[in-house]
């Protein structure tokens, strides 16, 4: 079971910031998601948002294990 | 070099007589604070996440830049997260160099690259209710200047 954690605007969004979701990789986490909750599923790939496996930024379709961490981060906005 | 999230107030004026303690080689110390403003009267809240651990990790990253690039002596970040009201310092950056020029460009170079590319998502409780703020183009266009 992957970690997946949300932040910002996505986490208002759906309502959660932290779930347990079990996937081989970033496309079918990204596809149960998007089944479970369509708006949040076109949130994620929306303009801006990047995507951190164990705290690095990806933008390959990388495979998860049962530990990964992955993170969805919309634009950032700190000061 | 120091990097430093916290929940809690803290005072510029203590932070910067810390930075500035027992320095020697150093000619020129700059520091910036950010303050939680509200414009007109209202009672706006900042409400500012980060991602514990990765949050650090990627300000310290480019920390380790602006060392090199400005050839610093030292710096410090300090921010805060969770609730901020009114008045109180969002972020303190101070910077230390042989010289002035460095020492400016180097604060300057971090509080561009905090405002707009740095891990935080910064909400806004105002009276009209809650929005998440996004980078304006003045703060994209800052941060540009050193790419």
């Amino acid at each position: 079971m992957a970690k997946v954690l949300l932040f910002g605007p996505l986490r208002d969004l759906a309502g959660w910031r932290e779930r347990e979701i079990e996937a081989s990789d970033l496309a079918s986490l990204r596809a149960l998601i998007a089944n479970d909750d369509p708006v949040l599923g076109e949130a994620l790939t929306g303009k801006g948002v990047q995507v951190a496996v164990d705290q690095a930024i990806t933008r390959a379709e990388t495979a998860l294990t049962a530990r990964s961490e992955v993170a969805f981060l919309p634009p950032m906005s700190g000061g | 070099m120091s990097v430093r999230l916290q929940d809690e107030a803290f005072e510029p004026g203590a932070l910067l007589t810390v930075f500035s303690e027992g320095r020697t080689k150093t000619g020129a110390i700059v520091s910036f604070t950010g303050i939680a403003r509200a414009d007109q009267g209202d009672a706006t809240i900042l409400e500012l996440e980060a991602y514990p651990g990765f949050t650090e990790a990627e300000i310290g990253k480019i920390a380790a830049e602006a060392e090199t690039r400005f050839s610093l002596h030292d710096l410090m970040v300090v921010h805060r997260t969770g609730k901020i009201a009114p008045g109180e310092a969002v972020v303190f950056v101070a910077t230390a160099a042989a010289h002035r020029r460095e020492a400016f460009e180097a604060a300057d170079f971090l509080m561009d690259y905090l405002k707009s590319r740095a891990p935080f998502w910064k909400k806004e409780h105002g009276a009209t209710g809650a929005q998440w703020i996004e980078p304006t183009a003045r703060d994209r266009s800052d941060v540009a200047r050193w790419d």
